[in-house]
């Protein structure tokens, strides 16, 4: 009995171990494999020149309009995305406070719209854009994306800003402030670094999502000008350029996805030394 | 100093934040209006039950089965939450009751970064790995011959994609269960693995299942990494190495060349509306799960 006991937790303590390691392993595989493959076809005209004419079919070039492309729709969606998410989550936490049932339904419906898959998003941006008469355009792709990462951002924000002490907000009407004082000025203030974190999480999830600009963004060989014409976005150009038959464009592919990787890994290293270093502004309690 | 006085700022922030907060709680029944609004062309001509069962997919003669990409989607997601399961749920036990705490600050940003690879990376990464695997070394040790292209291969990619989605889950369900209860089944002479498998699992099952409901609610929508390895065959797949086809697959390769057909048009916005009430569906049911057994 005391043997067979033992042999199980020794069986199930080894299999434990074992998927633990292959977790970490296929991080390893993941990351070694981009690395491994992108490095080969990666050189400073992919990451300094727009695709010249028959770049797809292996001529010179490079993806430079995908690059700056993807950046300014990430950035301008992340604008949009927090000048909206930050106000609906101080008015949870703020206007809302007391009133525990209306905050808990308005968090189920986040967490509702934060499992509705990107390509749910990107035909409902096309829905919206045929209605507005809007072509594939960058404003397209902002507003669609901008849809998509609200739910993430103010959900993140919310966690955060659910921290913050009532002692803090007694202090603050004691000294006469009114309710939008309050928000903007003691709980943005208190929470920097986890609004910082949040952003920089909804950020990360709009650069690397394809499905919804697919249909909305369009593509260009370009670098964008307008908000009203195409752009393009890194996703998009890594899966146009794998679908190609030629083996050096197929070989590019790997170095794009090697370039999103990079930007990817640099956002997640930001927002963890950024998260500590204004913990320095909150007052302990 | 300011342009407006005191009382005047409140106001126009006070606004602000209601309209935004306006925009989002309209946000889910825009979307579902919104796709139902243009789906509706093609319910009007075609039943419910002719759409999910009939195999046919003939856009251009007006015939629009959508089984063969329920199939799909269906067997990509149920494989791909088999072998995701059992990794997470072992993984989550070992950090969070056998290792020692310096490991979970590890095994975070591991989660994290594994959470953050866009989906298209997942997608190159199965080209380049998993495919020939399959192709090379699964299919003939099956005696299948293959492509790598496969149901098999979407599972894979999806299974890794979603780790990181449920483990978090799990790590937090493990971590919540009181030390308390650990401690009084320890004091009565319980082995730790004993503790865990009788006391732990039974405590924390009702997570366990949520998450898992959450992982398959968010791995039937996955698209790019999906399309990019599953094959892209119209065809009701016979066993885990055929190619398939699953339903976001379907809308992103398809929404150029609809704009000539309306009906084929309503069909993809009709794949969209599925989609997004597969989702909503075990979203609304596991938060119900929850919120009941939370109760006891």
């Amino acid at each position: 009995m005391k043997r067979t006991l033992k042999a199980e937790e020794t069986f199930f303590r080894v299999l434990m171990n074992l998927t633990t390691a292959f977790i970490l392993i296929i991080l390893g595989i993941i990351i070694y494999s981009v690395f491994e493959k992108g490095m080969k076809a990666m050189s400073w005209e992919m990451l300094t020149s727009v695709p010249s004419g028959g770049y797809y079919y292996g001529k010179g070039g490079g993806i430079l309009n995908a690059i700056v492309g993807s950046l300014v729709l990430a950035f301008g969606a992340t604008i949009l995305a927090f000048l909206i998410g930050l106000p609906v989550a101080l008015y949870m936490n703020v206007f809302l406070v007391r009133r525990k049932r209306l905050v808990n339904l308005i968090r189920f419906i986040l967490d509702l719209i934060w499992g509705v898959p990107s390509i749910v998003y990107g035909a409902f941006g096309f829905t919206l854009m045929v209605l507005v008469g809007l072509q594939t355009s960058l404003l397209a792709g902002i507003i669609t994306v901008t849809l998509f990462i609200l739910p993430i951002m103010i959900r993140s924000m919310d966690e955060i800003l659910r921290t913050v002490p009532m002692g803090l907000s007694e202090a603050t009407y004691s000294l006469g402030s009114n309710k939008s004082e309050l928000a903007f000025k003691i709980f943005t203030r208190q929470s920097v670094s986890g609004i910082i974190t949040a952003v920089l999480l909804s950020f990360g999830r709009a650069i690397g999502d394809a499905a919804s600009v697919l249909f909305t963004a369009g593509y260009t060989d370009n670098l964008p000008n307008s908000l009203m014409e195409p752009v393009a976005t890194l996703p998009l150009s890594i899966f146009f350029q794998l679908a190609s038959p030629v083996p050096e464009v197929q070989a590019r592919a790997y170095a794009s996805a090697l370039v999103l990787t990079v930007i990817i890994l640099i956002v997640s290293l930001f927002s963890r030394g950024l998260g500590k270093r204004y913990h320095k502004t909150k007052i302990n309690f | 100093m300011y342009l407006l006085n005191r009382h005047q700022r409140h106001v126009v922030n006070y606004s602000w934040m209601l309209f935004s907060l306006l925009i989002i709680a309209f946000l889910p029944f825009m979307l579902f209006g919104g796709l139902y609004f243009k789906s509706f062309l093609l319910l009007k001509t075609h039943t419910l039950k002719d759409l999910v069962f009939s195999h046919s997919w003939h856009p251009s003669r007006g015939e629009f089965g959508f089984y063969p990409f329920i199939v799909g989607s269906v067997w990509v997601t149920l494989l791909a939450i088999f072998i995701s399961t059992p990794i997470c749920l072992l993984t989550a036990i070992n950090v969070t009751q056998y290792a020692k705490k310096r490991f979970l600050r590890i095994m975070h940003p591991v989660i994290d970064i594994l959470a953050g690879i866009p989906s298209v990376v997942y997608g190159v990464w199965g080209i380049l790995v998993i495919v020939p695997f399959i192709s090379r070394y699964l299919g003939p040790w099956f005696g299948v011959q293959t492509m790598g292209y496969s149901i098999l291969a979407g599972a894979f990619v999806l299974s890794i994609m979603i780790i990181p989605f449920i483990l978090n889950i799990m790590i937090e369900i493990f971590r919540a269960i009181p030390t308390e209860l650990k401690e009084a089944t320890l004091s009565l002479g319980t082995t730790k693995w004993q503790m865990v498998k009788h006391v732990l699992l039974r405590k924390a099952l009702p997570g366990i299942i949520a998450s898992v409901g959450f992982g398959l609610a968010r791995a039937f929508g996955e698209t790019m990494a999906v399309l990019m390895v599953v094959g892209n065959v119209i065809k009701v797949p016979h066993s885990v190495f055929d190619p398939g086809y699953t339903l976001p697959a379907l809308i992103a390769n398809n929404y150029g060349e609809v704009l000539s057909i309306p009906q084929y048009d309503s069909a993809l916005m009709f794949a969209a509306l599925i989609l997004l009430a597969v989702s909503l569906f075990f979203n609304l049911l596991m938060h119900f799960f929850i919120a009941r057994y939370n109760k006891y």
